[in-house]
């Protein structure tokens, strides 16, 4: 009788959440699977079943496997090298100095700008004639670079534009994560006469682990969602080369109307984040270590 | 451990230069943003007067007002709806032990590994279907139910000793009373860290507006960058840097004020 009760009140308190979540996450994700196996009218519903011929017709375009390739190939330019930027800013801030409040506010400051200001500014900066980048190659008297027209340099400018974005927040998780470390440990260490590398190798970095793997997950999952840096500054162009994933879904979805084919991508992506992070969770387990 | 003056000076110098590098683009813009044409064609560093024009044009060019006001109340309305619906959750999961918990809390965390952009499209026929395009709440509710902060203030829940919430049901405290008047106080922290983060993220949100809205009554002026962007492109940088800076203005603020308490609230929710 108790039991009833209790699971009567906890479902009250809990109904909000499970009615939003089925309807915005549990439902859509279904329809999406659904959709994947049917050719779509224009309002979205489903018309002919196809079966597996959204997947295979996916599996053998090569844009698709091209905006697959530039995703997995823009990963690799933002997660190692934005942690390993904010881990190097969150040890400098993390130093006992006079007016280092501040420093760490500007460290942080790139998570108060949005997406689309960001860039909108990085636009700018790239910009072929009076961008800063080029001013600053034609001083130096080296060739200008078409930043974002070239296929060579768009996905790398658009990588630099989402590193910076993102140093900010990775920034402030790592912080809290180096101010959680017990300070009686590094005292030991100094007794012990421990140089600075050493500490940071054997108690900073395995304390930190725990964060750092925090941040990496979520710096990965991130890096496959990006779409409004690429909206802004490439709209996937030149040559497709920064059609990311969630671009493409956006074109095939809303600019061609193929809501099949687009649901089939958009299955993909929910795997291969699940993937990810089921990945990660199983390395996590063996690597982090947990005070 | 003392530092030695020179350990110290190449610290100082070592954060100021990092700090100058992070932070050039921003300043960039506002220093743009006070830049009449040829001078941003010249590829000048500094504005010659701080001259407010730009900041005139934009707001004329651009309802930028409404926007603002737009982005403002959709802002609030998200951190308020995740603010209740999320406490809400996490209070049943610390407090009322009832059969099947940890099964339903798994499920709430494996939203979490469901990306916003896999379910984009459904989304949008269903605020299609209700007919809430162009409305606060398409552009809202759909984001009041958050696993993350659910997760973040169980985390803080359950560190207030449940002998308090035996005790307030001696006394005679209803169930709901305990946790309006006793654990959301004790919580103050962790949500105000929660309102900042949704706050934050709702404000700087971009392909969800971009979907759902049509015309400018209740875009957000993320839009309206994007907006400003592609009107003024190649002509007119100077305005819309002015754009750019009226819209990171609310954020940079908030961030500047609560880093503290974002850092502290956020890393807690990351780690235990």
């Amino acid at each position: 009788m108790k039991q009833l009760t209790h699971m009567r009140s906890a479902l009250l308190y809990l109904l909000p959440s499970l009615i939003l979540f089925t309807v915005f996450i549990f439902y859509p994700m279904f329809r999406t699977l659904y959709l994947s196996f049917f050719l779509t009218d224009a309002k979205g519903n489903a018309s002919v079943a196809v079966g597996l011929d959204n997947y295979i017709h996916l599996f053998t375009s090569s844009q698709f496997l091209n905006s697959m390739k530039a995703t997995l190939l823009f990963v690799l330019y933002t997660v190692p090298l934005g942690i390993v930027i904010a881990l190097f800013l969150a040890l400098l801030a993390n130093e006992k100095l006079k007016g280092i409040g501040f420093f760490r506010t500007i460290f942080s400051s790139t998570m108060g700008v949005s997406v689309a200001a960001s860039s909108v500014i990085w636009l700018f900066l790239f910009h072929p004639s009076i961008g800063m980048f080029n001013h600053v190659l034609q001083l130096l008297h080296l060739p200008q670079v078409q930043w974002l027209v070239d296929p060579d340099w768009a996905l790398l400018s658009v990588a630099i534009t989402t590193i910076w974005m993102n140093t900010g927040f990775s920034f402030l998780i790592i912080l809290g994560g180096l101010q959680n470390i017990d300070q009686t440990l590094y005292e030991s260490a100094q007794i012990d006469g421990a140089n600075y590398w050493y500490r940071l190798r054997r108690i900073t970095i395995p304390m930190l682990s725990p964060t750092l793997f925090f941040i990496s997950t979520i710096s990965l999952i991130n890096a496959f969602q990006t779409f409004g840096q690429i909206d802004i500054l490439t709209k996937g162009g030149p040559t497709q080369a920064t059609n990311l994933i969630v671009y493409s879904i956006y074109r095939e979805a809303f600019v061609n109307y193929q809501f099949g084919t687009a649901s089939a991508q958009a299955v993909i992506l929910f795997v291969i984040v699940l993937f990810v992070t089921i990945l990660q969770f199983k390395l996590g387990e063996k690597k982090v270590h947990y005070q | 451990m003392k530092k030695t003056y020179l350990h110290r000076v190449s610290l100082y110098l070592l954060l100021t230069f990092c700090a100058l590098l992070l932070f050039f683009p921003i300043i960039y813009a506002f220093f743009i943003s006070f830049m009449t044409n040829t001078e941003v064609m010249s590829g000048k560093l500094l504005p010659q007067t701080f001259d407010l024009s730009n900041y005139y044009k934009v707001f004329e060019r651009l309802p930028l007002v409404t926007f603002l006001i737009n982005s403002f109340i959709v802002s609030c309305t998200v951190m308020l709806g995740q603010l209740i619906v999320s406490s809400l959750a996490a209070y049943a999961f610390v407090f009322i032990p009832f059969k099947g918990r940890d099964l339903l809390f798994f499920i709430f965390v494996s939203t979490m590994m469901i990306p916003w952009e896999a379910t984009m499209i459904p989304n949008f026929f269903i605020i299609q279907k209700l007919d809430w395009l162009n409305t606060y709440q398409g552009l809202s509710l759909p984001f009041f139910a958050l696993a993350f902060g659910t997760f973040l203030l169980r985390q803080h829940f359950k560190t207030i000793p449940y002998e308090l919430y035996e005790a307030s049901r001696v006394v005679g405290l209803s169930r709901f009373a305990f946790f309006w008047r006793i654990v959301l106080p004790m919580s103050k922290t962790s949500l105000v860290t929660l309102g900042a983060y949704g706050f934050l993220t709702t404000w700087n949100m971009y392909l969800w507006p971009l979907l759902i809205t049509t015309n400018d009554s209740v875009r957000t002026v993320q839009i309206g960058l994007k907006q400003l962007q592609s009107q003024e492109l190649g002509t007119d940088w100077g305005v819309v840097m002015a754009g750019v800076v009226v819209v990171i203005i609310p954020t940079l603020l908030l961030l500047f004020i609560g880093q503290k308490q974002l850092q502290k609230g956020l890393s807690q929710g990351a780690i235990k």
